[in-house]
């Protein structure tokens, strides 16, 4: 009985909204106050039913709340004949609950789309060798998954056979679909673009990357401040009080009237909900494009930072060093090449894995007495000759001579930010090359548009030497360079920032970084979705898209504003209504209620603009 | 202890969230300090005893305060 009365608020609300028409129409139109009242008296009947049930389920569990406070005032209505007042405000507050929960269900969407985008089902193998479609938890780690054309991958796996191609922009952003073969390995929530694909089940579930970000979404949208556990712990007190306070008001006047319409005016509607809507609609924005903001904590300090400070290796720079400038010293280029290629084939450091690259198939050659000189280079012995390749202390090291023109040169390269190798074949200089990690495409621009967000320090902290640090400082217009720094020094001094006052988020990926992402107020892990960095940081930026950054910050100011708004307009309702109800005659439970619930709906609406939100440019 | 998360239909008013905390936090055998209902994810996470009670007692004590479940994950 209970469950199908408050299954059927919807038509109740309805039948509440006919009945109140035609007692105003037969008030009005034929003058037949009877009939009026009759339809008034069932629509409060009809309209409190509900909200009845819900006021003693609620104190049952020991909670007084909103829904006691109306049936409370509804029933003293009716008791002092008022029929009016009582079948107005359960219509307004039957109707206000149906419009809330369509409203809210719009704030909430952007991330219900993204967790319906999680795999629900599966091709299992099972026992018998035949692939049968079973639910997504019965799947386990090791099982056999078959994944056809245009079906999502249902966990991350690796392929044991076939061939297809894969779109995986829910994961990388990446809209050019990968080929995999066998071997490979898929995410979960990715979808196959064509072929088909016979794959084991590595991890599963929420274990899956898919649906760990999933789970940190979801986490954050309910993740509260200290501001709304005060709001909470307030509201938990604020609605018995209300309830007190009416009392007290009858005690004292003996007005039924004016304590009823307190009760309704107290009810705490716009308060509570404000700030939890704005925080799922920021969120929900941030989700959808990209960034992933940790609950509302982290947007209310994100929205006050005015000190970003950079990683600058893989973060502002691509992370991978390559071959920028050679200089040859030789009539055989062809021969030189080829030794260099050999030798760097025998290390795995990231400068030799840059020539190799740079030098595509050479002539191969073998190579002879390896000998790695731990911070300056390789010497091997190539087709018979001596080859010395590293930097400028092994060539020292060596009793190599540098001329006057090779010493132009590697200042002329050091200037520009190279990591130098130096060839030496038999004693002589052969080869200059020049390797540098290259600025990420579009940083400048975007560090620009942070700047016209009022960020005023733009900082990198580097272990690189502080040439190259300053050159990319300088490149990228950014306003402190530091470097020649271990991660500990790099801690440190976003402790020393932090100490001057300042609001800091420092940017990583994460790896070496942990410990300035945990110390600054705001870490945001360049997280290309595998990484540890999405665990421990604050704010993520997915598929490590640096260009998220401005959208980010922009996004997190607009929320912690709305927040701030939706509190306002909460506070000066109430205000308001408890001026009009001791300094006018006005006022009554009706307006009171419709005010209460058009409040609800404003901060809603208010909230929901941020789904729409862009940052300008 | 085992971990229940039951999946509600859309949550919309704060103290439906206070209720249900209540009513859950209520029953014998459940962690109350690991009761967790998630207002905008329309969830709730709790570890409980399953020796004392089981997944479907925590459904039915959400389900008489008048609000649909419509899954329930044990772990």
């Amino acid at each position: 009985m209970q469950r199908f009365i408050l299954s059927k608020k919807k038509p109740i609300t309805f039948i509440s909204a006919l009945l109140l028409v035609a007692a105003y129409t037969s008030h009005y139109g034929f003058g037949s106050g009877d009939v009026a009242r009759t339809a008034m008296i069932v629509a409060s009947v009809l309209g409190a039913a509900p909200i009845f049930l819900q006021a003693y389920q609620a104190l049952r569990v020991k909670v007084v709340s909103i829904d006691v406070l109306v049936t409370i005032a509804v029933i003293g209505a009716l008791l002092i004949g008022n029929h009016e007042e009582s079948a107005v405000v359960t219509f307004l507050f039957l109707f206000g609950d149906y419009l809330e929960q369509r409203t809210l269900n719009k704030t909430r969407s952007a991330i219900r789309e993204l967790t319906e985008m999680a795999p629900e089902s599966a091709l299992k193998r099972m026992a018998s060798g035949e692939y049968e479609e079973v639910e997504i938890d019965e799947v386990g780690v090791g099982d056999l998954l078959l994944v056809k054309t245009g079906a999502k991958v249902p966990v991350d796996g690796t392929v044991l056979t076939g061939e297809a191609h894969i779109n995986e922009a829910s994961i990388t952003g990446e809209p050019i679909p990968a080929g995999k073969a066998a071997g490979a390995k898929v995410y979960a929530g990715t979808i196959v673009d064509n072929g088909t694909l016979t794959i084991q089940a590595d991890r599963v579930g929420e274990d899956t990357t898919f649906g760990r970000i999933i789970e940190l979404v979801e986490e954050a949208q309910d993740s509260k401040s200290e501001a709304e556990r005060f709001i909470d712990r307030f509201a938990r007190w604020y609605t018995p009080a209300v309830l007190l306070l009416g009392f007290i008001v009858w005690l004292v006047s003996r007005n039924i009237e004016l304590a009823i319409t307190i009760l309704v005016l107290g009810c705490p509607g716009a308060l509570v909900i404000g700030v939890p809507v704005s925080n799922v609609a920021g969120i929900g924005n941030g989700a959808k494009n990209g960034v992933l903001l940790k609950g509302s904590e982290v947007i209310h300090d994100f929205s006050r930072t005015d000190t970003f400070v950079f990683d600058k290796t893989g973060t502002l720079t691509q992370g991978n060093p390559q071959v920028a400038d050679t200089i040859l010293y030789t009539q055989e280029p062809e021969r030189i090449r080829a030794y260099l290629a050999a030798v760097e084939k025998e290390s795995d450091h990231p400068l030799a894995r840059a020539i190799v690259a740079h030098l595509g198939d050479t002539e191969p050659f073998t190579v002879d007495k390896t000998n790695v000189v731990k911070g300056g280079g390789i010497l091997a012995l190539v087709d018979g000759h001596r080859l010395a390749v590293g930097n400028a202390a092994l060539m020292e090291m060596e009793n190599i001579p540098l001329n006057e023109k090779a010493l132009q040169d590697i200042t002329l390269f050091q200037s520009r930010g190279n990591s130098l190798v130096l060839t030496a074949v038999d004693g002589e200089l052969k080869a200059l090359t020049g390797i540098r990690d290259q600025v990420r495409p579009g940083v400048k621009e975007d560090l620009a548009r942070l700047k016209r967000l009022a960020v005023r320090h733009l900082v990198v902290l580097s272990g690189d030497n502080q040439g190259t640090v300053d050159l990319v400082a300088r490149e990228l217009g950014l306003t402190e360079a530091h470097g020649n720094m271990l991660p500990e020094d790099k801690s440190d001094y976003i402790q020393t920032l932090i100490a001057q006052g300042r609001t800091v988020a420092f940017v990583g990926d994460g790896v070496n970084d942990s410990p300035s992402l945990a110390l600054a107020q705001v870490g945001i892990a360049m997280g290309s979705g595998t990484d540890v960095a999405i665990e421990t940081s604050d704010v993520v930026l997915m598929n490590s898209d640096f260009s998220r950054l401005p959208h980010a910050l922009g996004l997190a100011r607009a929320t912690a504003r709305n927040m701030r708004q939706n509190i306002f307009i909460a506070i000066a309702v109430v205000l308001v209504l408890l001026a009009g109800v001791f300094f006018s005659d006005w006022m009554n439970m009706s307006i009171g209620m419709l005010v209460h619930e058009g409040s609800i709906l404003v901060v809603i609406l208010n909230a929901m603009r941020l789904l729409r939100f862009k940052p300008k440019n | 202890m085992k971990k229940a998360t039951l999946h509600l239909d859309a949550l919309t008013c704060p103290s439906c969230v206070m209720k249900i905390s209540n009513a859950v936090k209520g029953l014998a055998g459940v962690d109350k300090d690991s009761v967790n209902v998630l207002f905008n994810a329309s969830k709730v996470k709790v570890d409980f005893d399953e020796a004392q009670l089981s997944a479907v007692d925590i459904e039915k004590s959400i389900t008489t305060l008048g609000y649909d479940v419509k899954k329930v994950q044990v772990k």
